[in-house]
């Protein structure tokens, strides 16, 4: 496929395919990653967009009005990648029987707890079958929508409702599922992970990769969630520049089993400078707790030599 | 003249699928329905239908599959039994309220635990309140017609729900009977081509489905389901009549067998009836004026027409092949019961539950049902038959 070298103005004066006037919160990463997705489909192609219940479905299809520009399907939590699955059989039957002439794409969102927990047998499967389709995980680290629980995307230590911070305990106790390398596994055309970096270029790309590779492909994003995570809310770019510059959050894409490293720090920042800013991470700055901070930069490091060995083979 | 031949009922719903060649059917295996996706899946590779067949990885997601591919214009369905859709209970849900009109083929089989492959309705019996219009068979040849209707009534404009075309596990879907099948060509005629008005690949008019409905407005969606199911109760009888022009076999909400002079009627649904058919010939052969009122539609349930069959009757022994747990009876029951009350029935009631997991209802077990409520007045009115001693 032939890529356009990218245009950051050009890029951004797209018209929006998700119209403002939903009730997502001001500064939330969801729809950053959404608008930063459905960028990448190349005009005059048309979309059908799926989305696992969460906060971006209750905020932006609440009836009677719909924020979203093309068709849009929302069936349940956990089944985000099987209505999507059927979504896209059917325009291969129907577009076979000459039923229909244009050319869909199939996009479907879903919040880590829709993806990382309740839906990923769903996910496995619509990704194992090899459909046409991008599932796109906005990642934000807990099951916001319900009130910020813990799910396997949540970082180890962070404080949530469902593992609160207390007199007997430091906050989630387990590391978070990394669910891009799972998906990989599945030997599926493409995964990308990314998040909101510089001029979006990274993602940008990302998405268009995704979308016009033929088969099932995967987009794993961190969109930061203001409310969560207890950072001001201006302040998201630069929470994300810092869990690419500690190496928490790497971009890296997988196509076809190869894996690349999209970006290396020239110096990895140290692990506290993400966390310092999160209210989720205060009581690691506690005095006494340090051996919790060296214990988070350990998995990081752990993390990120694995990533380096996948890419360097 | 349609052809004839022997089937079993799996094979003659398969056999409806192949001649409807529907767009999309997603499917789990589950005992007893799984010959079904199994047949339809031998028809693709083969090239004898268009259909594409989605193997997914559970019965959620076949359902969520099914319900994504009808949104997006296809004529879809899918195929299952017992906790296959226990499984995909929300979705049955999401299918009434999104209107989409897919056709379920259900092998009815004992909802676990403990776990049993054999038949009762306890599946569809629990699903009575999704919004689902429900079609039970008897035998595999009316699991066949009925199939035939199914999107006839799910897509027609003043219904657009979701159908389960119903028959019993292993009784129905695995005895191989004969069968009359009815030519491709007026089989094609008869169901028409789906044309919906609104759907998701619709280049057009972008749709928008699945919507968070807040209170304002969630009790209007019910009040909309509701008016379609109540119109279906049309459509149902329309459909039977011009499928019984086609085919010779006409079908309304129900079957009455020596129902008209019938004292005693037992009223009953699925292929029990026919053991309790043999029954009643037995009973009229001694004199007895006993007959049968066999249920085929459930949902939408057929209340004043089912109580003003039943205006003549003494006695009425309702069976039940579903347990409720309320401790007052069972779903046909309770149904009937209060059916018969606005209808101001005087006749004598008892609810009987039978062949739960499987359990044999045998003509003796029926002659005894009705030799009950012909001659005793004070009947435990909600009783187990067929238990052991």
């Amino acid at each position: 496929m032939e890529r356009k070298t990218y245009n950051f103005k050009e890029t951004m004066s797209k018209p929006e395919r998700l119209a403002p006037g939903h009730r997502m919160c001001a500064g939330c990463g969801g729809t950053i990653a959404v608008r930063a997705v459905l960028r990448a489909l190349h005009e005059g192609d048309k979309a059908v967009i799926g989305n696992a219940t969460g906060c971006l479905e209750v905020s932006s299809f609440m009836y009677p009005y719909t924020a979203w520009e093309d068709s849009y399907i929302h069936n349940a939590f956990e089944n985000a990648g099987a209505t999507l699955s059927g979504v896209e059989t059917a325009y291969n039957v129907l577009k076979k029987k000459g039923k229909i002439n244009d050319t869909y794409k199939f996009i479907t969102f879903g919040g880590d707890g829709g993806t990382y927990d309740i839906g990923l047998q769903s996910l496995s499967g619509a990704m194992e079958r090899n459909h046409d389709l991008v599932y796109v995980c906005y990642d934000n680290g807990a099951y916001m929508n319900t009130g910020i629980q813990r799910s396997s995307a949540t970082p180890m230590y962070a404080d949530t409702t469902t593992t609160p911070v207390g007199s007997a305990s430091d906050g989630k106790l387990q590391n978070r599922k990394d669910l891009a390398s799972i998906i990989a596994s599945h030997d599926v055309p493409y995964v990308g992970q990314s998040t909101f970096i510089g001029n979006f270029k990274d993602l940008h790309q990302k998405a268009e990769k995704a979308i016009y590779t033929e088969g099932a492909c995967f987009l794993n994003i961190m969109a930061p969630c203001p409310r969560g995570w207890r950072y001001e809310t201006d302040d998201i770019m630069n929470i994300c520049k810092l869990a690419v510059e500690t190496c928490y959050w790497p971009l890296f894409e997988v196509e076809h089993g190869k894996w690349t490293l999209n970006y290396e720090p020239k110096k990895k920042l140290p692990i506290e400078d993400f966390l310092r800013p999160q209210g989720r991470f205060k009581h690691l700055f506690k005095p006494g707790n340090e051996h919790l901070l060296e214990q988070f930069q350990q998995e990081v490091d752990r993390r990120w030599e694995d990533l380096m060995f996948m890419c360097s083979r | 003249m349609g052809i004839r031949e022997r089937l079993s009922g799996n094979e003659a719903v398969a056999y409806a699928i192949k001649q409807i060649n529907p767009d999309v059917m997603p499917a789990f295996p589950i005992t007893p329905s799984t010959e079904i996706p199994q047949y339809v899946a031998g028809y693709i590779a083969n090239g004898e239908i268009d259909t594409e067949f989605i193997p997914v990885e559970s019965e959620h997601s076949s359902m969520s599959a099914t319900l994504g591919a009808s949104a997006a214009g296809a004529r879809a369905l899918t195929a299952t039994s017992s906790c296959g859709m226990a499984l995909m209970w929300e979705e049955l849900y999401v299918a009434a309220s999104n209107r989409l009109p897919v056709v379920l083929a259900l092998v009815n089989r004992a909802l676990s635990g403990p776990i049993n492959i054999n038949c009762d309705h306890s599946d569809s019996m629990g699903a009575r309140d999704s919004g689902w219009i429900q079609i039970y068979a008897e035998n595999n040849q009316e699991a066949y017609d009925n199939f035939l209707q199914a999107y006839r009534i799910a897509e027609h404009k003043d219904v657009r729900l979701p159908v389960m075309i119903c028959q019993d596990g292993f009784i129905t879907s695995h005895a191989v009977e004969n069968i009359e099948l009815i030519e491709d060509d007026k089989v094609k005629a008869f169901v028409g081509e789906y044309n919906p008005e609104n759907y998701l690949l619709n280049a057009e008019q972008p749709m928008a489905v699945g919507p968070y409905a807040t209170s304002p407005y969630y009790m209007e969606t019910k009040k909309g389901q509701r008016e379609a199911m109540i119109n279906a109760k049309d459509v149902i009888l329309e459909v039977g009549r011009e499928f019984g022009a086609m085919s010779g076999r006409s079908y309304g909400f129900y079957e009455g067998y020596q129902l008209e002079d019938a004292d005693y009627v037992m009223v009953i649904i699925g292929s029990a009836a026919g053991t309790a058919k043999d029954a009643v010939d037995i009973l009229r052969d001694a004199g007895k004026k006993v007959g049968i009122l066999k249920v085929r539609v459930f949902r939408p349930f057929p209340a004043k027409e089912l109580a003003l069959a039943l205006q003549n009757a003494k006695a009425i022994a309702i069976m039940d092949r579903a347990e409720s747990f309320s401790g007052e009876g069972g779903p046909l029951g309770t149904e009937l019961t209060t059916a018969l009350f606005h209808a101001k029935s005087t006749a004598k009631v008892v609810n009987y539950f039978y062949g739960l997991g499987g359990r044999d209802f045998r003509v003796e077990n029926a002659e005894a049902v009705f030799e009950e409520i012909a001659s005793k007045d004070n009947i435990e009115p909600y009783q187990y038959i067929g238990l052991r001693q």
